[in-house]
């Protein structure tokens, strides 16, 4: 089965982005860092799990209608580092690129350290050096190895 | 110095540490030559904590420097008591001073704090994060009794929750020291430091037992085990005893171990250990205010 065809098992999009090659079961997860939770109207549809030749099985995200930053690419990098996304304009593919790690990631997640003060109401946001194998929060040092969906921040 | 801020021990290479330490010996040796240096001069006190040492020995040395405090004084007395951010609080006391010195009971305080002010602001403890003028009397100490070169020191105690630890450990790789890390297993180093040191290449070792090591030591640093860390009482009794050290555990050290604790102690050096010529602890805080007043001097501009 081609990608083209396994891209066809939900609808195709007009406008909008298709994020490819999402490892299998983390789709809700690039969900969630998207802020995406069915109540903004956007229409999304989420494929899981589907035979890939590069990663075994892999999610695939496609959002109508919405083009995503740079910024939020660059956060999806962190539990998604394979993925591609695919700008979709007029049913067509009009940019095709990978996610690529950022160096430092701003109010995405929350520090799990509960006397960090980016915990506080402080008028500061969360920030993250991204390093190989996790990221380290840049106020209170505290490194994050697994589960980084959990520690997302809710919108 | 480089630095407008000092937050952490990780920032301060060598080169800044040993530029600190000598014009902090220079003061020591001379403290009238400094007495002036510094007479127009306002230094913000916020301390959301409780301190004795740090407290003093930073106000103490802005005065012997010719300048004076200006002291937020306890939380209860303060605007933060009706809920005033952090964020705010060192923004309004900047515009009253020249310096900002900073004790906060949570980690990432200080950097957060220096994100929002011009003047210079320095950490003087930031939750179980980071202290790093401890650190540079510590270091300040040591040359004095140990010097850089071939050292061997112990670290014993609380090393999870101990900021004043943390920034030792970080200074230390500075001067490729041998480090011993003494410790219950529910105390041992934080993820973020053992990371930093395996990051510079240091020397590290873990015991549980400072028997292990004791003899091979030039320097044993011994910190407060914390009861009030441990979720069960019990567990805190369990380890609290075998990290206690009195004169006699020092027999099977060398005859020139440095002993050395930033205080305050409570029962993990025995009061028999003071009589010995180990005993530097005392020294060890007394040298907070040369080493101080150098860091200020040098921050203000008395480098110039």
């Amino acid at each position: 089965m081609s990608d083209n065809d396994q891209q066809l098992r939900v609808s195709k999009i007009r406008n909008g982005t298709v994020i490819d090659h999402i490892a299998g079961g983390q789709a809700l997860n690039v969900l969630a860092i998207l802020g995406i939770d069915g109540t903004s109207g956007d229409s999304v549809s989420v494929a899981m799990n589907m035979p890939s030749d590069r990663l075994g099985h892999k999610d695939v995200v496609k959002v109508e209608g919405r083009e995503l930053s740079q910024d939020e690419v660059d956060v999806l990098s962190l539990i998604a580092s394979a993925a591609t996304i695919n700008i979709i304009r007029d049913y067509d593919v009009v940019e095709k690129r990978r996610v690529e790690r950022p160096s430092v990631v701003e109010g995405v997640l929350e520090c799990p350290n509960h006397n960090c003060i980016t915990t506080e109401d402080e008028p500061v946001d969360s920030r993250f050096a991204v390093g190989d194998d996790g990221v380290r929060c840049e106020y209170c040092d505290t490194i994050i190895r697994d589960d980084l969906p959990a520690h997302i921040l809710a919108e | 110095m480089r630095h407008d801020h000092i937050i952490s021990a990780k920032q301060l290479s060598r080169g800044d540490i040993e530029t600190v330490l000598d014009h902090a010996a220079d003061i020591a040796a001379d403290p009238g030559a400094f007495a002036d240096r510094h007479s127009d001069t306002l230094l913000g006190m916020l301390f959301f904590e409780p301190s004795t040492r740090t407290k003093m020995s930073f106000t103490t040395a802005m005065k012997r420097l010719g300048g004076d405090i200006v002291d937020m004084g306890s939380v209860e007395s303060s605007s933060v008591k009706k809920g005033e951010s952090l964020a705010d609080t060192v923004r309004v006391v900047e515009g009253y001073t020249d310096a900002l010195v900073l004790r906060h009971p949570m980690e990432g305080s200080a950097k957060m704090a220096s994100e929002f002010v011009d003047v210079p602001l320095v950490n003087a403890g930031d939750g179980a994060g980071q202290h790093p003028t401890q650190t540079l009397l510590d270091l300040y100490t040591i040359r004095e009794n140990a010097g850089f070169d071939d050292l061997t020191i112990g670290i014993m105690g609380d090393l999870k929750y101990g900021r004043t630890v943390h920034s030792l450990a970080h200074a230390l790789t500075t001067v490729d020291a041998r480090q011993h890390f003494i410790s219950p297993e529910s105390l041992q180093l934080p993820r973020s430091v053992r990371y930093d040191l395996h990051e510079a290449g240091a020397e590290v070792r873990e015991h549980t037992d400072l028997d292990e090591i004791l003899p091979d030591l030039d320097v044993l640093y011994v910190t407060r085990i914390q009861a009030e860390r441990f979720p069960d009482e019990s567990e805190y009794r369990e380890v609290a005893g075998q990290y206690q050290i009195d004169a006699d555990t020092l027999a099977a050290a060398k005859d020139d171990l440095t002993v050395m604790h930033p205080l305050p102690r409570v029962d993990e050096i025995a009061h028999d250990v003071d009589e010995t010529t180990h005993a530097q602890y005392f020294q060890q805080a007394h040298n907070g205010v040369p080493v101080r007043m150098a860091l200020l001097d040098l921050m203000l501009g008395g480098d110039k």
